[in-house]
C-alpha cells in the first residue's frame, strides 16, 4: 500500500481554495477600510425628491466579501463531496469525509428540516436567520454527532487504544504494516508516540466532551435556578449568605480546586461522593418544587405528575450515587445498574461544583430584576405562593439570557475538561479525551506536529461553534 | 466611604479565613497525611508506625485545632519523647524547647518547609511568585491595551464592519484556551516541523534573562484568552455609552466624532472593563499554571503544580494562602476602584 498524500487526485482543487481565501482576505480587509474611512449613509437618500437606497462602494464590497464567501464555501464543499465519492481516491482529505459520511447525512437531514420548519420553532428556528448562529450551530452538531456515531463505533478506523507495530509516530497517511482483512489500511492522521491511531481518539475524544460537558452543564443550572431563584426574590439574610457561599467558591482558583478535589486521595475519603449526594440532589428539589408549586390545589394531578417525573428521577439518582465497594453504598447489587466510573463521577462533581455559582449569580441578577415587573405584583396580588411565582412567572421570564449563557457555558466546561485532560486529572491516562491528547501530543511538538493539533483544533472548533450559536441566539432573540 | 471599605476588608478577612480552613481540611485528610509519613519516613511502614509518625508531628489533633496552629492563632503542639527530649513545630533543631516561641504560624512568618524542594516555603513562594510577577507584568502590558483598544474600535459603530469583525475574532480567542493556543504557537513559531523557528518553545531560559525569543511566546499566549473577554465587555459597555443621551446632545452640538469618542464618551467607557479586568485574576492564575507548565517555566503555577502532584502539604498550603489573597485582594480594589471611578456614586 502506498502512503496517501492529502489532497490524491482532487489536488486540482488547491489552487482555487487558495485564490478563493485569499479574495475572501482581501474583500475583508477592503470592507473594513471603507467602513472606516467612508462616511455614513444617510437613511433616506433624497436625491431626485424620491427615496431610494443607494448603491455606493460600501454595498459593493459587503457583496464582495458575501461571494467571496460563497466560493470558500462552494470550494470547501467540493473537497467533501467528491471526497465522499472517491473515498482514498482523493487522498487523506477525501478519506476522512467518506468516514464522516453519516455525520454528513445526519447534518444536511436536520439543517433541511429545521431551515423548511423554521417559522413553526420558535427561537431554536430563528436561529436559521442568523449566518453566525448557523455556522456556529452547524459546528456543534457536527461534533455531537461525531461523538454518538463515533460511540456506536461508525466513524473511527482503527479502536483507539490498540498500539499498531511500526506506526510510532508515523505521518498522516502511513499505511499499516501488515494489514488484516477488513483493516482500515490507512493511519488517517498518523499515529501517536505509543503508535495508536490520532482520527480515532480525536473521533472517541468527542464522545468524552459529548457525553460530560451538556449534562455537567445542566446540573450547574439546576444547582444554580433553584439556589439563585429564592436568594433574588426573597434577597434579605438568605441572599446574603448564599451570595457569601457563591463568591467563597468563586474566588478559589479553578486548578487549586480540582488538584484538590481530583486526587486519588481524596477520592478514597469518598468526598467527591457526598457532593455528588448533594449536587445530583437539585434536580429532584428543582422538579417537585417545580410541580408543587403548579398542580398545589389539585392534589390529584399533583400527585400523579410527581408520580411520574420525581420517581425514574429518584431511582436514577440513587443508582448514580451508589458505587459498591465505595463509602455510599446503600443499594444491593441487585438493583445497581448503573454503574459510572469512579474518575468520570469525580471530574463530573467538580465541573458541575465549579460551574454553579456562576450560574446563582446571573440567576439572581436576573430574578432582582424581574422580581420588580408588573407581572410578578400582578401574581402577588392573585395571591400566588412565592414559589410558584419564582419558577412560573420568573424563571420564563429569564429564559433568553440563560439559554445564551447555557451555549456559553457549554463551551466553557469544554475547555475546563481539556484543562482536566491536560493535567492529567481524573480520567484514565488512556483515555481519548481532547485534553488528555493535547497533553501526550505536547511533549515532541517540536519535531512531530501531528499527534497534538487535531485535538487541539476539534477543541478549538467545538467551543468556538458554541460561543459563535450563543452569539447568535443572543442577536435573535434581541429582536423580539 | 471608610466604613464601606472596612466592611469589604472584614468580609475578605472572613473569605480568606474560610478558604484557606478548606484547603487545610482536604490536604490533611487522614489519606494524605498518610502518604506523607510514607514519602518522609519509609515506604513500607506499618499503620502503627504510621500513627505514630503522625502522633509525633502532632497531626492526629483535630483539624480545627491544627488549623489555628497553623493560622498562628493557638500554642502550637509540642510532643515529648520517652526519653523525654522534646519536638514540635516551633523548635528548629538546635534549639532548646524552653527558648522556642509558643506560636508559629502563617501570621508569625512560619510558612512551613517544603518536602519536595527541601527548602523553606516562603523563600520558595517569594521566588517563584517574582518570577510570575515579571510574566503577569509583560501579560498585563500586553492584554489591557490591546483589548480596550480593540473594544472601542468594535463598539464606536455597533453593527459596522470594524465591529463585525472584531467582535468575531474577540469571539475566536476566547474560544481559545491557554493550552490549545500555546500548542499551535509553539507548532507555527518555535517547532522544526514547520520550520520557522522564530521564537523558542520553552520558557526556561527566560527565568534569568527574559528576552523576546523565549517570552513571547507565553505572554501572548496568555494575554490571548484573557483578552477576548474583556474586549467584549469594553464592546458593550462602549455600545452602552455611545447611545446615550450626551453622546447625542455632543454630536447635535457638532463635536467631531473622534473628539466624541475620546472626550465624552471613552473615560465613562472604560468604568465596567476596569472592574471585569481585576476581576479576571482568578481566570489569569489558570492561565498561568498552564503555561507555566507548557513553556517549562518555574514560577508560581508550576510550583503549585509540583506541590498538589507531590502531596507537598505545607507548600500547597502556603501556594494557596498567596492565590487566594491575590484574588481578593484584585476583587477588593475592583470594589473600591468602581466606587471611585464612577462619577454618580463618589460625588453623591
Amino acid at each position: 500500500m502506498d502512503p496517501l498524500s492529502w489532497t490524491g487526485k482532487i489536488a486540482f482543487l488547491d489552487p482555487i481554495l487558495f485564490i478563493a481565501l485569499g479574495l475572501l482576505g482581501l474583500s475583508v480587509l477592503v470592507w473594513i477600510v471603507l467602513s472606516a474611512v467612508l462616511p455614513e449613509n444617510r437613511a433616506i437618500n433624497v436625491a431626485g425628491g424620491s427615496a431610494s437606497l443607494s448603491s455606493g462602494p460600501r454595498e459593493l464590497t459587503a457583496l464582495a466579501v458575501k461571494a467571496a464567501f460563497l466560493a470558500t464555501t462552494a470550494v470547501i464543499a467540493a473537497y467533501l463531496v467528491l471526497g465522499v465519492i472517491m473515498g482514498t481516491g482523493a487522498g487523506i482529505i477525501g478519506a476522512i469525509a467518506q468516514q464522516f459520511i453519516s455525520v454528513w447525512i445526519a447534518l444536511v437531514l436536520l439543517f433541511t428540516l429545521s431551515i423548511t420548519f423554521k417559522r413553526r420553532l420558535g427561537l431554536y428556528g430563528k436561529l436559521f436567520d442568523s449566518p453566525i448562529g448557523m455556522i456556529g450551530f452547524a459546528l456543534v452538531m457536527f461534533w455531537v454527532f461525531t461523538g454518538f456515531f463515533g460511540a456506536m463505533d461508525m466513524i473511527i478506523t482503527h479502536d483507539p487504544l490498540t498500539q499498531l507495530s511500526g506506526l510510532k509516530n508515523k505521518v498522516p497517511g502511513t499505511p499499516l504494516r501488515s494489514p488484516e482483512e477488513g483493516d482500515f489500511h490507512w493511519y488517517l492522521l498518523g499515529g501517536d508516540n505509543l503508535a495508536r491511531d490520532v482520527f480515532s481518539r480525536m473521533v472517541k475524544g468527542a464522545w468524552e466532551v459529548v457525553k460530560i460537558a451538556p449534562l455537567a452543564t445542566l446540573f450547574a443550572f439546576m444547582v444554580g435556578i433553584t439556589l439563585g431563584l429564592p436568594a433574588g426574590y426573597f434577597g434579605g439574610k438568605l441572599d446574603t449568605f448564599l451570595s457569601f457561599l457563591a463568591n467563597l467558591i468563586l474566588a478559589f482558583p479553578v486548578i487549586l480546586l480540582f488538584y484538590l478535589l481530583v486526587t486519588p486521595e481524596i477520592v478514597l475519603t469518598g468526598l467527591p461522593q457526598y457532593m455528588a449526594i448533594v449536587l445530583f440532589a437539585f434536580p429532584l428539589i428543582f422538579f417537585y418544587v417545580l410541580i408543587n408549586s403548579r398542580f398545589r390545589t389539585q392534589p390529584k394531578k399533583n400527585f400523579l405528575w410527581l408520580a411520574i417525573v420525581l420517581l425514574p428521577l429518584l431511582i436514577l439518582y440513587l443508582m448514580v450515587i451508589n458505587d459498591p465497594g465505595s463509602k455510599v453504598d446503600i443499594l444491593p447489587v441487585v438493583l445497581d445498574w448503573i454503574d459510572i466510573p469512579g474518575g468520570i463521577l469525580v471530574v463530573f462533581v467538580s465541573v458541575v461544583f465549579v460551574n454553579s455559582p456562576t450560574v446563582f449569580r446571573i440567576v439572581r441578577g436576573l430574578a432582582l430584576d424581574i422580581r420588580t415587573r408588573d407581572y410578578v405584583a400582578a401574581a402577588q396580588t392573585r395571591g400566588e405562593r412565592p414559589w410558584y411565582i419564582m419558577l412560573w412567572e420568573v424563571l420564563p421570564n429569564a429564559r433568553g439570557p440563560l439559554i445564551v449563557d447555557f451555549c456559553l457555558r457549554i463551551g466553557y466546561t469544554t475547555i475546563l475538561l481539556g484543562t482536566l485532560g491536560f493535567f492529567g486529572l481524573g480520567l484514565p491516562p488512556e483515555s481519548p479525551d481532547w485534553g488528555s491528547t493535547i497533553n501526550e501530543g505536547r511533549k515532541l511538538l517540536s519535531i512531530y506536529l501531528h499527534p497534538a493539533l487535531p485535538p487541539a483544533f476539534a477543541l478549538l472548533s467545538m467551543v468556538l461553534g458554541l460561543n459563535l450559536l450563543a452569539d447568535g441566539l443572543r442577536e435573535e432573540s434581541l429582536k423580539d | 466611604m471608610g466604613l464601606f471599605i472596612l466592611r469589604r476588608v472584614g468580609i475578605m478577612i472572613l473569605t480568606a479565613l474560610c478558604l484557606t480552613f478548606v484547603v487545610f481540611f482536604m490536604t490533611n485528610l487522614y489519606p494524605n497525611l498518610e502518604k506523607l509519613a510514607k514519602t518522609q519516613g519509609n515506604f513500607r511502614m506499618s499503620d502503627e508506625a504510621v500513627a505514630s509518625w503522625l502522633e509525633k508531628g502532632g497531626y492526629l489533633q483535630s483539624t480545627p485545632k491544627k488549623y489555628l496552629e497553623w493560622v498562628g492563632l493557638a500554642p502550637s503542639y509540642q510532643h515529648q519523647a520517652e526519653d523525654g527530649t522534646v519536638t514540635g513545630r516551633c523548635i528548629t533543631p538546635g534549639m532548646k524547647p524552653e527558648d522556642a516561641p509558643r506560636f508559629c504560624g502563617i501570621l508569625q512568618g512560619y510558612w512551613g518547609y517544603s518536602s519536595v524542594f527541601k527548602d523553606e516555603v516562603s523563600s520558595i513562594i517569594a521566588t517563584r511568585l517574582s518570577l510570575t510577577g515579571i510574566l503577569m507584568f509583560w501579560v498585563m502590558l500586553v492584554m489591557v491595551p490591546s483589548a480596550l483598544i480593540l473594544g472601542v474600535l468594535a463598539g464606536m459603530k455597533e453593527g459596522s464592519a470594524t465591529d463585525r469583525t472584531l467582535s468575531t475574532v474577540a469571539i475566536t480567542t476566547t474560544a481559545t484556551p491557554e493550552y490549545v493556543s500555546g500548542v499551535l504557537f509553539i507548532a507555527i513559531f518555535s517547532s522544526s516541523a514547520v520550520g520557522l523557528k522564530w521564537f523558542k518553545g520553552t520558557a526556561t531560559s527566560a527565568m534569568e534573562s527574559p528576552n523576546l525569543e523565549n517570552f513571547l511566546l507565553p505572554v501572548v499566549t496568555i494575554a490571548l484568552y484573557g483578552m477576548g473577554y474583556i474586549a467584549r465587555m469594553t464592546r458593550a459597555s462602549m455600545t452602552e455609552v455611545m447611545t446615550a443621551q450626551y453622546i447625542r446632545t455632543a454630536r447635535l452640538k457638532g463635536v467631531s466624532f473622534p473628539n466624541i469618542v475620546l472626550k465624552h464618551a471613552l473615560r465613562n467607557a472604560l468604568i465596567a472593563p476596569f472592574t471585569v479586568i481585576m476581576l479576571q485574576f482568578p481566570w489569569l492564575l489558570n492561565g498561568v499554571v498552564i503555561v507555566e507548565t507548557l513553556f517549562n517555566y518555574k514560577g508560581f503555577g508550576w510550583t503549585l503544580v509540583q506541590a498538589a502532584g507531590n502531596n507537598d502539604i505545607e507548600l500547597l498550603l502556603g501556594v494557596s494562602v498567596v492565590s487566594v489573597l491575590v484574588v481578593l485582594i484584585t476583587q477588593l480594589i475592583s470594589d473600591i476602584g468602581y466606587v471611585f471611578l464612577n462619577p454618580r456614586i463618589r460625588i453623591s
